[in-house]
């Protein structure tokens, strides 16, 4: 034992109490998170009496449950790899695009209400425009005799989805992008057009790799949140188009699986799912925060 | 050039945009065949089942954001004062509601605190408002612990608590009278946006059932046909009201002296 520190307190009594501080959030996290998400893991790989099984992970292994990931990772591909497009296009018109400077504020706040705005009510907005007697849909059939269903469009599918999605897809991507691109030095492209490089050159081999790791990382979290929606997709379709999160939500509410652990492989595949792409996002973030302060 | 692309980019975005907003509020208002009326949204708000259902999310909400602030704010403000190395840990816990989907964690709460288990939360009405607050609090986390710790950045919070503690403040004061003050432009921010989050929700009101604003709006988009447009324009009203709010507030600090 060495003797008192001058000021005072011995150092063993002050350090639990420290940790008491964080006991209400540890607690809560938890109860609310961890436990409830360590649960469905667990009971993935248990029958029903609670011994270990994989059964319930090879039962996802059936055309039905597979197609069902399937359309849901393609509709969560399309709507992030166009979210990403469009946005990146939005973002560039207003960073670089010389456009009054006025639009910038107002289509940044807009971008904050509409990628908030998802859901339901994105679901009605929607079969207002597109669905059979959408403003669209109607405008499109007496002006120029164009009749949707006819081409093959049909709001309840793949596409029909695609297209609401965006909605919140395109200010999220505008909403992280924009920063990125104002990060984008101004000594970088005129050292590059002192070089004698052309604006493509400088986009191709400058901008471009630098925003690299921003843009596939702000992929990753698109695919991630167009993969969880649930609401947006049930309010659009019902239950007539099989994707994963309507597949669980009718499992959690009536078992059409007939068996409930396999209920729990159906959650346990969208967290492997969206944690892959998550994943993915953060490993990226972090690349390219070295490069843009 | 260049300008005509970037006016192409947008107004593109632009149509995208409108054109569904433009298409819920012509809805909204063609109930009366051949004239535009009113008369969707005089339905809607004289369904006592909006009534009701709309203040329950209210209700919901206002818990929550309570809730949330008392859960947050002493845990932020604690972290940066004490354990400053834990910040990058409880920053990523923090983002996980983000990342699991939210019918996945309401799946877990249904098997967890069934009325056979150690907590039985979902065996009483109470029990499962609790829950589905508690779900609530979860999932605005991400957004209420960003905002705070925001917020927490821009003062020193080790001085501030130093001084008021040679004053003779407890912790409770120190909350309530110097933290919580300083850092009030970030809590209201983080609580308009678990409002908008609140006041929608469908999936874990639904699989809980509880009678909250979010099914209410399902179920009778599954059964009418000019009300849900008009639904549809409430709730961007209420988003937009809130992430308007949001705006207002940071204008509010930014144009306040800086600190020192």
């Amino acid at each position: 034992m060495s003797s008192a520190k001058p000021d005072g307190s011995p150092p063993a009594r002050r350090l639990p109490l420290h940790w008491l501080g964080i006991l209400p959030f540890a607690a809560f996290v938890t109860l609310f998170l961890i436990l409830p998400t360590m649960k469905i893991v667990v009971g993935a790989f248990q029958t029903p009496d609670g011994s270990l099984t994989f059964e319930n992970i090879r039962g996802l292994f059936t055309p039905s449950i597979l197609a069902a990931y399937w359309i849901s990772i393609k509709i969560s591909i399309a709507s992030a790899l166009l979210g990403c497009l469009i946005g990146f296009a939005m973002a560039a018109a207003i960073v670089f695009g010389g456009l009054p400077k006025g639009i910038r504020g107002p289509l940044l706040t807009f971008s904050g209400v509409a990628s908030n705005f998802a859901g339901v009510p994105l679901a009605f907005a929607f079969l207002a425009t597109l669905g059979p007697v959408g403003i669209v849909t109607v405008f499109l059939r007496s002006n120029f005799g164009l009749d949707l269903r006819m081409l093959g469009f049909n709001l309840l599918s793949f596409w029909g989805l695609t297209v609401t999605y965006l909605f919140f897809q395109i200010p999220l991507m505008i909403l992280i992008i924009t920063p990125a691109l104002d990060g984008l030095k101004r000594e970088w492209r005129e050292a590059a057009e002192i070089l004698g490089a052309t604006g493509l050159q400088y986009w191709r081999m400058v901008a471009f790799p630098i925003l690299l790791p921003s843009l596939l990382g702000t992929l990753a979290l698109l695919f991630a949140n167009a993969f969880g929606a649930v609401a947006t997709a049930i309010a659009l379709t019902g239950s007539s188009l099989s994707i994963v999160p309507i597949l669980l939500f009718a499992q959690i509410r009536g078992d059409v699986l007939g068996n409930p652990h396999l209920g729990y492989a159906l959650a346990f595949g969208m967290i492997v799912v969206t944690g892959i792409a998550n994943a993915i996002y953060i490993w990226l973030r972090g690349r390219s925060e070295r490069w843009l302060k | 050039m260049k300008k005509i692309w970037a006016w192409g980019a947008l107004l593109f975005g632009l149509l995208y945009f409108t054109l569904p907003l433009i298409g819920m509020t012509n809805f909204s208002l063609k109930m009366r065949r051949g004239e535009y009326s009113f008369d969707a949204y005089a339905k809607v708000f004289a369904d006592p089942r909006f009534q009701e259902t709309f203040s329950y999310s209210v209700l919901q909400a206002l818990f929550t954001i309570v809730f949330g602030v008392l859960l947050v704010v002493p845990t932020a403000y604690w972290v940066r004062l004490k354990l400053p190395r834990l910040r990058p840990y409880i920053e990523f816990i923090t983002l996980l509601p983000l990342v699991i989907p939210a019918i996945v964690i309401v799946f877990g709460y249904i098997r967890l605190y069934n009325t056979s288990s150690w907590l039985p939360l979902t065996g009483s009405l109470t029990g499962t408002n609790i829950l589905l607050m508690f779900g609530y609090a979860t999932l605005a986390l991400p957004y209420m612990y960003r905002a705070v710790d925001t917020g927490l950045r821009t003062i020193d919070v080790a001085t501030l608590t130093e001084a008021a503690q040679s004053l003779g403040a407890g912790w409770a004061t120190i909350l309530a009278r110097i933290i919580l003050p300083n850092v009030l432009v970030a809590v209201l921010s983080g609580a308009f946006l678990t409002f908008a989050i609140v006041i929608g929700e469908f999936t874990m009101a639904a699989l809980l059932n509880r009678p909250a604003f979010g099914p209410y709006m399902q179920l009778l988009g599954a059964n009418r046909a000019y009300e849900p447009a008009a639904l549809a324009v409430i709730a961007f009203g209420i988003t937009w009201g809130c992430l308007g709010l949001i705006q207002l507030v940071s204008r509010f600090q930014k144009s306040a002296p800086p600190k020192a």
